[in-house]
């Protein structure tokens, strides 16, 4: 009878190891993932009440929290709001957050291992728990010229430090106010979100790195690059540049923008193709290289991977899997199924100028504790060297070639030498084309790359043009950069 | 001569009384303090109720104290003050939650933490009429079967019309005079000692080789008609009643004890199967069943569910706890009550939960102790049984809470908002302290009544 207890005992024994195992496992292993629900509300109420650190631009807060002497004890506040909104994103109790403020939650309400310390201090000190600042490598000149080029236009830009990847400008309109997602009047955060989520416009969504869009004869650069890159090409190589590029296994040609041939040639070089942005002569150079080519040429300056982590819901960009000989053609001045973000068009240019050394794109500069202690502080980071220096050397030539004597003219800055390409890419006789223009400068030392895009300028059709509508505005936020 | 000296030591047989109680004054300094800590952080002072709140527990626990010292002096130190301590700490706790709905405005009437105590009172004021009516278990056994008839009707009295009351769900409750019973809780206690009355007898009928099959002694087909009408009697309860938890306890109770007193596993692995079945059905079957186990399954599909609120309140716990009010206990639906392991969860963390199971294994283990040390298989029994129903409610309740298992409506021992709980628990813990008694008493030379006598008595009449 005895044994028989003595094995319940232990049966008895296992039962309640069996809670203990169960709760250690989800209070100390699942408790982050539980906590960072969404759902959440004992949490978001307490976080609600935690004076959250500031997203500093330079020493300026862009984001910061007041005292506040409603239910909850701070208020987060916006500092010219729409304009920074795509990176602060928005902190609201019953939607959730964007942007930086999701992805450094941890960071800015000081409840990351890495504060673990100072978290510590303040509990033994009875002190309330404060939040870190994360401090972004944006140009705030910049970032304000991006915005207000863009103006009531639908589009994006980003500027990046060739010889970082630091972020130094991405806006994209239309925009949102964030305040009005964190306010503290559930009635009118309800209603500002329901304006939000239905607007056609789309102004939650991030333009410049979370929406693709076929990049049109800016991806030309890509194409150059894998044809330089190749060694079967130079600048001054001619190519066949028609009016009309018969494609095989098709009747519908490759016609260039103008109906014209190259520049008045059947035989235009590489540069004078790039000058005037020859769909014919790029799509023969695409035909003959191959979409393998172009696909990892395109590979080596991001194409396929997922850049900037600091943001949610990044997208990738791509180039089309097993295009045919039509669809290589179409692919190789961008059109066809090529989607790229505004984000990686810049990282396109920005690779060029840094000697053909794409950097990994970055927007959070450091990370401190409130006592101002540095937590972390990002390195920069090569991605790949896309180009060799020489071919990269060659792609700035015919760049500056373009805005000096192309159709890049009007991003030109006097003083200064601007190497830059445009696009204007088609989808459908319905929807207005893709305005884009990517470029750095100077062209000698590239201090700033740029690409903007503008999906929808509310003009006449033809006025479209990267040239006209993109680049005067990449010529302002290169300005900004540049202190002119 | 070593050998010699140390293979003849003396057991002497101590009370312990004096352990116990300075591991009362632990209980009641830690109870008390929690009191204190809850005031002090959520209203900023030591609350006016401290006193009252501080000399009750003490008081309580001092009377049972002292009842044991002249009545049962060589009860098992531990069990006591282990259930002061888990009594002391629930009603901190449900006083915590009382605060915390009055600061979001959602209190229901007078706040739970006096009633608690009020009931706490007559919890002990039933441990001191056991502790001195009962003064030997064994005499139990001539009431097995009215105990036995006892407990079944106060199984079925919850489905008595104008009786019943179904309270979050489950009908288990019944109301007279204005006031809730949760009958099961004293029906655990009556069916205990029927089955274990029961099975004192019919041990040996039981034991008798059967079949082998697959290397185990199967009983034989006829003797199976005692473990297939506990079968139905818990599906009953299961279907009627809608309470998987009582189900699994009472069917539970009644294999450990038959396996207990027969010796043989197989009686688990039948009962064990026929449980499952049973079990497996009523989730085919009834709805409330199945969304239980959907529940359990995908806590976090319903907005605002009982088991993802409580889960929740645990993950922001944490390993080391939010701290006495600084919770948001109240957050969580019924945090007084069924999910008050919950709320400990998330103010006093992992590891205050952990404390918490090391103190209920605690009385377990003392309980299974006492079923080792007691010297006739009824009181063997009676503790076996009294101690696995203990495991096994902590185990369904605490494991229902925390996401192991499906949650069902069994109040958690000692510490749930509830008084027909509390005062069966002091109950089970006075049983059980009146046979450790008996277990760790010297015996003495005249030797009291055998085992086979009262068998026969029990048989003749």
């Amino acid at each position: 009878m005895n044994s028989a207890i003595r094995r319940l005992a232990v049966a008895a024994m296992i039962l309640m190891l069996a809670l203990m195992a169960n709760s250690t496992y989800l209070q100390a292993f699942r408790a982050n993932e539980i906590n960072g629900r969404n759902d959440n509300n004992r949490v978001r109420d307490s976080q609600f009440s935690v004076n959250r650190g500031p997203i500093l631009i330079g020493s300026t807060p862009v984001a910061q929290s007041k005292p506040s002497d409603d239910r909850f004890k701070f208020q987060r506040t916006y500092a010219n709001g729409p304009v920074y909104a795509p990176l602060t994103g928005f902190y609201s109790y019953r939607y959730g957050r964007g942007g930086i403020e999701l992805t450094m939650n941890s960071e800015l309400n000081g409840s990351d291992p890495s504060m673990a310390f100072r978290r510590i201090i303040d509990v033994i000190s009875n002190r309330p728990q404060q939040g870190g600042s994360v401090t972004l490598t944006l140009n705030a000149a910049a970032q304000q010229a991006a915005y207000s080029g863009l103006g009531k236009k639908t589009g994006a830009v980003v500027a990046l430090e060739p010889k970082t990847g630091r972020v130094l400008a991405m806006a994209t309109t239309p925009s949102y106010d964030p305040n009005r997602l964190a306010s503290h009047d559930n009635a009118k955060v309800d209603a500002a979100w329901k304006d939000l989520t239905e607007d056609k416009t789309r102004p939650l969504s991030n333009r410049a790195a979370q929406e693709l869009y076929p990049p049109g004869s800016t991806f030309k650069l890509v194409t150059a690059a894998a044809a330089l890159s190749s060694g079967k090409y130079t600048p001054d190589t001619k190519v066949n540049s028609p009016a009309e590029l018969p494609l095989p296994q098709t009747t519908v040609p490759l016609v260039n923008e103008d109906g014209k041939n190259c520049g008045g040639s059947n035989n235009a070089t590489l540069t004078i193709a790039l000058r005037y942005s020859c769909n014919t002569a790029y799509g023969s150079v695409g035909l003959a290289l191959g979409p393998d080519a172009l696909r990892e040429q395109a590979a080596k300056f991001g194409f396929g991977s997922r850049p900037l982590a600091e943001l949610p819901s990044v997208a990738t960009s791509q180039f089309p899997g097993d295009p045919n000989e039509p669809q290589t053609a179409q692919s190789a001045i961008g059109q066809f199924d090529v989607r790229a973000t505004p984000l990686q068009m810049a990282m396109v240019a920005a690779g060029i100028a840094n000697k053909g050394e794409v950097m990994k794109p970055y927007l959070v500069q450091s990370v401190k504790t409130p006592d101002l202690k540095t937590v972390s502080e990002t390195k920069p980071e090569s991605l790949h060297q896309a180009v060799t220096p020489q071919v990269a050397a060659q792609l700035t030539t015919m760049m500056i070639d373009v805005v000096n004597n192309g159709t890049g003219k009007p991003g030109r800055i006097s003083g200064v030498q601007v190497a830059g390409k445009t696009g204007t890419a088609q989808t459908s006789k319905e929807r207005p084309p893709f305005a884009w223009f990517v470029a750095f400068a100077p062209a000698e030392d590239p201090k700033v790359a740029v690409a903007v895009m503008i999906e929808d300028a509310n003009v006449a059709r033809n006025d479209i043009a990267g040239g006209t509508l993109a680049a005067p505005i990449a010529k302002k936020v290169m300005e900004a950069v540049l202190g002119q | 001569m070593s050998i010699a000296s140390t293979s003849v030591i003396q057991i002497i047989p101590r009370t312990r009384r004096g352990v116990e109680l300075l591991l009362l004054i632990i209980a009641v300094g830690v109870s008390v303090a929690a009191y204190v800590n809850i005031g002090v952080t959520v209203q900023n002072e030591v609350p006016a109720s401290t006193g009252y709140y501080a000399a009750g527990i003490a008081l309580l626990a001092v009377i049972a104290h002292l009842a044991l010292r002249f009545r049962a002096p060589y009860a098992d130190p531990v069990i006591l003050p282990c259930a002061v301590l888990l009594n002391g700490l629930g009603v901190a706790m449900i006083h915590r939650v009382d605060l915390g709905l009055t600061a979001i405005g959602r209190t229901k009437g007078v706040p739970f933490a006096p009633q608690q105590i009020t009931w706490t009172a007559v919890g002990v004021v039933g441990f001191l009429a056991v502790i001195i009516v009962i003064r030997d278990h064994r005499r139990l056994q001539a009431f097995t079967y009215s105990l036995g008839l006892a407990g079944l009707i106060l199984l079925v009295l919850p489905l008595v019309p104008g009786l019943g009351a179904n309270v979050n769900g489950a009908p288990i409750w019944i109301r007279v005079a204005g006031m809730s019973f949760q009958p099961g809780e004293f029906a655990k206690v009556c069916l205990v000692i029927f089955f274990a009355g029961y099975l004192v007898v019919k041990r040996d009928v039981l034991t008798l080789a059967g079949r082998r099959f697959l290397g185990l002694d199967l009983p034989r087909a006829r003797d199976l008609g005692p473990i297939l009408i506990a079968w139905l009697a818990s599906l009953g309860v299961l279907v009627f009643e809608s309470d998987l938890g009582s189900s699994l306890l009472f069917f539970g109770l009644f294999l450990f004890l038959l396996y207990v007193s027969t010796e043989r596993a197989g009686w688990l692995i039948i009962g064990g199967l026929l449980f499952a079945g049973g079990a497996y059905f009523a989730y085919m079957a009834f709805g409330h069943v199945h969304r239980r186990v959907t529940d359990w399954l995908d806590p976090w599909a319903i907005d605002g569910g009982q088991v993802k609120l409580g889960l929740m309140g645990q993950a922001w716990g944490g390993i080391l706890g939010r701290g006495l009010g600084q919770g948001h206990p109240e957050a969580t639906l019924y945090a007084n009550s069924d999910m008050i392991i919950s709320s400990m969860a998330e103010e006093l963390g992992l590891t205050g939960l952990i404390a918490i199971i090391l103190i209920y294994t605690l009385i377990i283990e003392r309980g299974l102790r006492t079923a080792l040390g007691c010297r006739d298989i009824f009181g063997k029994l009676i503790a076996t049984g009294l101690a696995m129903s203990f495991a096994l409610q902590v185990f369904v309740i605490v494991g229902g809470v925390t996401g192991l298992i499906p949650l069902t409506g069994l109040a958690t021992p000692f510490m749930a908002l509830g008084g027909t709980s509390l005062v069966a628990n002091w109950a089970i813990i006075a049983l059980l302290l009146r046979i450790s008694d008996q277990a760790r008493r010297p015996q003495t030379p005249a030797a009291p009544v055998s085992d086979e006598t009262i068998a026969l008595a029990v048989q003749k009449a």
